[in-house]
């Protein structure tokens, strides 16, 4: 049922923009082991890669707070990251490597050695708080998210003054991005939470099937494809609107959802069905027979309204996301109960128009919130791509 | 510029190296032929000498034990069912390095500066005991003329350290006789400050393997059948049952014995620029991982005595290195002026009286920001090593 990663590669050869290289994309000093190429995902271009790429298998997310507000040593820790993003990206170990002058600790922490790259992206962002701290003027749609009914968000694993997305095929890369990337910046920034997650809910290559979440359930079916450069366009980069570090990025909203599983398992099919608005195996909207079929509002259970009901653009006037959520569990509670469920992603132009209608049609009525809750909560204003030689957030201090 | 480039063209040659699955003994040799090759011509001291050690559970063998002095780097092969650790001893049994957390199955790289002596290694299957030894012996001459700046270093440091362990001595035994007496409320003030000598040298005093379990083993730490002693178990007594600290008095006279002991061992201590930096290192490794988290002074919650004492003695060795620092890398220098001072001014926050508060008075964002400058210096101070041996 999983997909294999020989097909993720097949079909990611068509998404536009930030596909998958079949070569090196890019290239350090002649002579120096470069790992497996075939899993490289570009890191510069017009947008970020980690966005419109289809969608890797692991996540490791990191938020930062800045220890001090100065603009000189942001600037420094982001060009610092970039390089080191550049080759980590590219299979490449960090700095001078994990193996070098034997007084000396390594550049590079090593528990990547050997292994591809895995489609490995970054993924960075910045937070209200980092223009409050910096007195830089934000971008004008980055606004702290409103108060949603139900919310229960946690300071400790909510915000942040940046973020990275670190998405890979193979979770160690991941973690080993993230962890040099924390150590780059010890001085200039702390990690203030990060989530890790082991399989990805949503899709963005729609010729596959969507993948389950942890209530059993293909969720995000109609999300926006990495190829449909139309709909991107529209309904993810910002454009003209913004301030030009962030034409061609994206505002991303991260929610960490714990679902209470036990209580679900225990609710019939019947009702587990009708909360969401699909069948279970097959993931057909109601009234339709497979997944992909489109949504029948007038099918749609209305009393309560079923979930798929609520988030669909025809509810909501066309309003459009694309999602990159993955699934968490991180050990029991204590309680004896799973600390699991969604860690939310999702990319759009205006968060206005975007996750907080959507996000306030949930809250207000959708049966699910009975077996989930809101418990982590940040908005981000991703910039713009890296040209080559450019770095993370050029354009931001000028 | 030219060494930046050799280092990077070294770091390529080694990976090779090991990519082409160096594992076993006879490869591990030849790799590091060609890898000490490039190593020449990179700042820091080449390892003159590449030994494969295969470790068992029941064996340590190693390919060579006639080695030239120098730098040597011990390419250990672990083919036993357990972690193991390699250590390196001298014939007055103190330890010059060591190795650990080898696990099975695994090769792991140990370098080592070795002058001219007789040495044991030992292999210890599962971190325990005395281990599996073997005897080495090194020849020859460390070519190198020393800098005189170091010598003075070394020398001042060698000062600091006698200074820093008289101190607690004499504060140990006023801590001793309030013990003896029974008086808790003088026991209990003066338990911090006779820590505080100790606390600042405490790598020097590692390198003598057996005192520092002796003095200062917290109760987590004892292996079954293991007798406790030293500071923490007096510390155990005063804070958590008062009435039975008579009854300990001879674990006080135990604790000014073994530092009595170290005292009569330091100038036997090797020290040289390279285990200065790596010493400073590790007391802020130390703060990182058992101060930060309260962990050492279980009872007492006298922690934040030990972090400043910990950083203190690293900021003596910087200050002791960084004429030679200035020279070799004075970014470093900037940064590290930069990181002390946030870390002291972070400290100054939490003083109280002559000393600090509990650490059970600090909020968790206060210790937060405590761990976090506490990355921010130990992270650059990290390349001192390399920095003054380049």
């Amino acid at each position: 049922m999983r997909l294999t990663r020989r097909r993720l590669i097949a079909g990611a050869g068509v998404a536009a923009g930030a596909g998958v290289a079949t070569a090196v994309a890019v290239r350090h000093d002649a002579g120096e082991p470069a790992r497996a190429a075939s899993s490289v995902v570009p890191f510069h271009g017009p947008h970020q890669a980690g966005i419109a790429t289809p969608v890797q298998d692991r996540l490791h997310f990191a938020a930062f707070d800045l220890v001090q507000p100065s603009p000189a040593k942001v600037a420094a820790l982001l060009r610092a990251w970039t390089d080191a993003a550049a080759r980590m990206t590219a299979g490449q170990e960090v700095g001078r490597g994990a193996v070098g002058a034997p007084l000396a600790p390594p550049d590079d922490t090593g528990e990547a050695l050997g292994l591809p790259a895995s489609r490995l992206t970054l993924t960075v962002g910045f937070g209200p708080s980092f223009f409050e701290k910096l007195d830089l003027e934000p971008p004008a749609k980055l606004r702290k998210l409103p108060h949603f009914p139900g919310d229960k968000l946690d300071p400790a694993r909510s915000d942040g003054d940046l973020c990275v997305q670190a998405c890979a095929d193979d979770p160690q890369v991941a973690v080993h991005a993230v962890r040099n990337l924390a150590r780059l910046g010890f001085g200039a920034v702390s990690v203030r939470w990060s989530q890790l997650g082991f399989g990805k809910t949503s899709s963005t290559t729609p010729q596959e099937q969507t993948p389950r979440n942890l209530m059993g359930f293909k969720d995000g079916t109609n999300n926006i494809a990495g190829a449909d450069t139309a709909a991107l366009d529209k309904h993810v980069w910002v454009g003209e609107e913004g301030p030009e570090w962030m034409r061609g990025g994206s505002y991303m909203v991260t929610r960490r959802i714990r679902m209470h599983i036990e209580t679900w398992d225990r609710t019939s099919l019947k009702e587990q069905e009708d909360i969401i608005g699909r069948t279970k195996a097959e993931g057909a909207p109601y009234g339709g027979v497979r997944e992909h079929d489109p949504v029948d509002l007038a099918k749609q259970p209305s009393d309560p309204p079923s979930h798929v009901r609520l988030a669909n653009p025809g509810s909501l006037g066309g309003v459009r996301i694309l999602r990159r959520g993955y699934s968490f569990t991180d050990g029991s509670d204590g309680l004896g109960r799973l600390d699991a469920g969604l860690f939310f992603i999702a990319f759009q132009r205006d968060p206005e128009t975007g996750f907080i209608p959507i996000q306030r049609a949930l809250a207000a009525s959708d049966p699910l919130n009975e077996y989930i809750q809101h418990v982590g909560s940040g908005i981000w204003a991703c910039p713009r791509g890296v040209r080559p030689g450019g770095s993370w957030g050029d354009g931001l201090f000028s | 510029m030219q060494s930046m480039r050799a280092l990077v063209l070294c770091g390529a040659l080694v990976l090779a190296v090991s990519a082409c699955g160096g594992d076993d003994g006879a490869d591990g040799g030849s790799a590091s032929g060609s890898g000490s090759a490039a190593l020449q011509a990179t700042p820091t001291e080449p390892a003159k000498e590449s030994v494969a050690l295969t470790a068992t559970d029941t064996s340590c063998v190693a390919a060579k034990t006639d080695l030239p002095a120098g730098v040597v780097k011990f390419v250990i092969k672990n083919d036993g069912s357990q972690m193991t650790a390699v250590y390196v001893y001298r014939s007055d049994r103190t330890v010059v390095s060591e190795r650990n957390n080898i696990q099975p199955g695994t090769t792991a790289d140990f370098v080592v500066q070795l002058a001219a002596g007789s040495y044991q290694l030992a292999c210890k299957p599962g971190h325990k005991g005395d281990g599996i030894r073997q005897d080495i012996k090194v020849t020859g001459e460390v070519a190198a003329q020393q800098d005189p700046r170091v010598t003075r270093a070394v020398q001042e440091y060698r000062a600091y350290v006698a200074a820093q362990v008289d101190d607690s001595i004499a504060k140990t035994e006023q801590f001793v006789a309030a013990v003896k007496k029974g008086d808790v409320a003088k026991a209990k003030a003066l338990y911090a400050p006779s820590r505080v000598g100790w606390e600042s040298v405490e790598p020097v005093a590692e390198a003598f393997g057996d005192i520092d379990p002796k003095v200062d083993l917290r109760e987590a730490d004892l292996e079954e059948g293991q007798e406790w002693t030293g500071w923490h178990r007096l510390e155990k007594a005063l804070w958590k049952a008062p009435g039975t600290l008579k009854k300990e008095a001879k674990y006080g006279d135990r604790l000014l014995a073994d530092l009595a002991e170290l005292k009569a061992k330091l100038p036997g201590a090797q020290i040289d620029a390279p285990s200065m930096a790596n010493g400073a290192k590790e007391l802020l490794d130390e703060v990182a991982t058992s101060k930060i988290t309260g962990e050492e002074e279980a009872f007492s919650h006298t922690d934040l005595w030990d972090f400043d004492a910990n950083v203190a003695g690293a900021k003596k060795v910087y200050d002791l290195l960084t004429p030679i620092l200035m020279e070799k890398n004075p970014a470093l220098v900037t940064t590290l002026d930069t990181e002390f001072a946030d870390v002291a001014a972070l400290l100054d926050k939490h003083r109280k009286g002559d000393g600090f508060v509990s650490y059970t008075e600090l909020s968790k964002d206060e210790v937060k920001e405590l761990a976090d400058a506490v990355n921010a210096l130990a992270e650059p101070l990290s390349g001192l090593a390399a920095a003054v041996a380049s």
